[in-house]
């Protein structure tokens, strides 16, 4: 039995996607920028996908720059929307605290060239205020950057408000939207947003590639020299198959996604419903304002890694913020971000859903957890202790 | 998994001497909960044999499976050799503890340098206080 549910980490490839990028590796593997037409059928084939992706975003193909993932996209988009600040002296940005590490790294870059951020509280149920947003952006601010749907507790952002208020100050509003495509409804134009990254392997399409959305007018800077690919904002030739394979199932997730999602929201609020009768356990993150695929748990009294490598020997894939299972020393900076102390961020367990999870594999994975976690606390000091009332429950 | 050693997943899988031994002779605990890891060894102890040993871990994989191998190692030991344990003796009877790791098998040493420091205690036997672990902290992380 292997029962996954990390679809956050990573998904299963479709079908559909599989056998779209097929040709391209041994028919069409023509390389786009050559001018025979052997080549130029790669580049046609580059030209729909741009196209495909576009219209699923609702903006214009020529808005879109293909990137190697996710992180490629977020360290673009915030590297060019700080030059397009830095030429007019504006070196202020605004985030929140538990952006994804592709973010909050290339922030602490920037700041170590002088710009200056503000990380946003992300309060208890994981939502950023817009009203916080307007109060943190200054006349020096350059670039608000607000992921759309946190990639470990699922909360969604109120990301149409803070577009309406960053476009109303004449800022730029970025989004790491690599959660969010494919899952729910995105529509550039109508959320006034202007610079979003996206990532393949997020929606069932191939590792290795994403894209960059950037409004037209919005000037890239170049991370990887090289040709004139990509308009010479992203050298290297293109991964035509890959590109080709996450247009597809951009197209099949989104074509599905209303049907999609309200099948994975009912299986998710089961699976919350069943580990909610765990004691002393505790949702992470607004239970409504969530991503449909995901569940993040804390209990209390025990560790995350040994509770992975349970639920593993019981065929279950999951994951989790402990320290532990990250090789850091600090729990998640998501769970410490929403106020979880250290000793219960390190007791959390992220399961994570996809189209294909059936109502059996929630069952049995209710199941298993509530075994490992009984199990677990019976060997942990710590519970014993909670138990015997020398320590007080942090989660009641 | 590729993390660990077979005789950790072994030790993980199936700890030996878990649980609590009813007034036990001495008593070590160490780690914190902030950083993620608690060892708790009790020991009853006979003629300055450790005739019993059990163990309460609140930690990670290496953590429960260091915690098993230590006790399994100083059970039946005499006192003076429980404490000669090095972590380095609980890391290689594992085949080997991952590098970020290695600090379980050092929370196994010190929780039974305790343990046989709160029997010395209890009993008033005279000890060198330098040759036991100060307890002051983790030395791991900020917590």
């Amino acid at each position: 039995m292997h029962i996954y549910l990390d679809n956050a980490a990573t998904t299963k490839m479709s079908e559909t996607a599989l056998a779209a990028m097929l040709p391209y590796f041994r028919e069409q593997y023509g390389n786009p920028s050559s001018l025979y037409s052997f080549g130029q059928h790669a580049h046609e084939a580059l030209t729909d996908a741009r196209e495909r992706i576009a219209r699923q975003l609702h903006c214009e193909a020529r808005e879109i720059t293909f990137t190697s993932g996710g992180s490629e996209a977020d360290n673009q988009a915030i590297v060019s929307a700080a030059r397009i600040g830095e030429r007019k002296g504006k070196r202020h940005i605004v985030s929140t605290a538990f952006e994804h590490h592709a973010v909050l790294h290339t922030l602490s870059k920037l700041e170590k060239e002088g710009f200056e951020v503000t990380l946003l509280p992300v309060h208890e149920n994981g939502i950023v205020q817009p009203e916080e947003v307007e109060a943190a952006i200054r006349p020096e601010t350059c670039l608000v950057t607000v992921m759309y749907a946190n990639n470990e507790i699922g909360t969604i952002q109120p990301i149409e408000e803070m577009g309406r208020i960053c476009r109303a100050k004449g800022v730029l509003f970025h989004t790491d939207a690599v959660q969010a495509v494919g899952h729910l409804p995105i529509d550039v134009e109508k959320q006034n947003i202007d610079l979003l990254s996206l990532s393949a392997h997020k929606f069932h399409g191939p590792k290795g590639i994403g894209a960059l959305y950037a409004r037209k007018g919005i000037p890239l800077t170049t991370l990887v020299e090289g040709g004139a690919q990509e308009r010479g904002k992203r050298g290297g030739t293109e991964n035509v198959p890959a590109i080709v394979g996450m247009a597809a199932a951009l197209e099949e997730a989104c074509q599905s996604m209303e049907e999609e999602r309200a099948k994975m929201t009912q299986l998710r609020d089961r699976l919350i419903q069943g580990l909610s009768q765990i004691p002393h356990s505790v949702l992470n993150g607004d239970a409504d304002s969530r991503l449909p695929g995901n569940v993040s748990f804390c209990f209390e009294g025990i560790e995350g890694e040994s509770l992975l490598l349970l639920l593993d020997d019981k065929g279950i894939s999951a994951s989790s913020g402990s320290a532990c299972t990250s090789g850091a020393l600090d729990p998640s900076h998501v769970l410490l971000a929403i106020g979880r102390p250290h000793e219960i961020a390190h007791g959390s367990l992220r399961l994570t859903l996809s189209r294909e999870t059936t109502q059996k594999e929630i069952d049995d994975t209710i199941e298993a957890v509530k075994q490992v976690v009984a199990y677990l606390r019976q060997m942990s000091p710590v519970w014993r202790d909670l138990e015997n009332g020398k320590l007080s429950f942090v989660i009641q | 998994m590729a993390l660990y050693s077979d005789k950790v997943m072994d030790h993980f899988r199936n700890p030996r001497n878990v649980g609590v031994i009813e007034n036990p002779d001495g008593v070590g605990e160490v780690g914190n909960a902030k950083c993620g890891d608690i060892m708790k060894i009790y020991l009853k102890i006979e003629n300055d044999v450790i005739v019993d040993v059990k163990f309460e871990t609140f930690g990670c994989g290496s953590a429960i499976a260091s915690s098993s191998m230590a006790t399994e190692l100083i059970k039946g030991k005499p006192v003076s050799e429980a404490m000669k344990l090095t972590n380095k003796a609980v890391a290689e009877a594992l085949d080997g503890l991952p590098a970020h790791k290695l600090h379980c098998s050092v929370l196994a040493e010190e929780a039974i340098q305790k343990a046989v420091q709160d029997y010395y205690d209890r009993n008033g036997i005279a000890y060198d206080a330098a040759a036991f672990p100060k307890g002051e902290g983790c030395p791991f992380c900020h917590a």
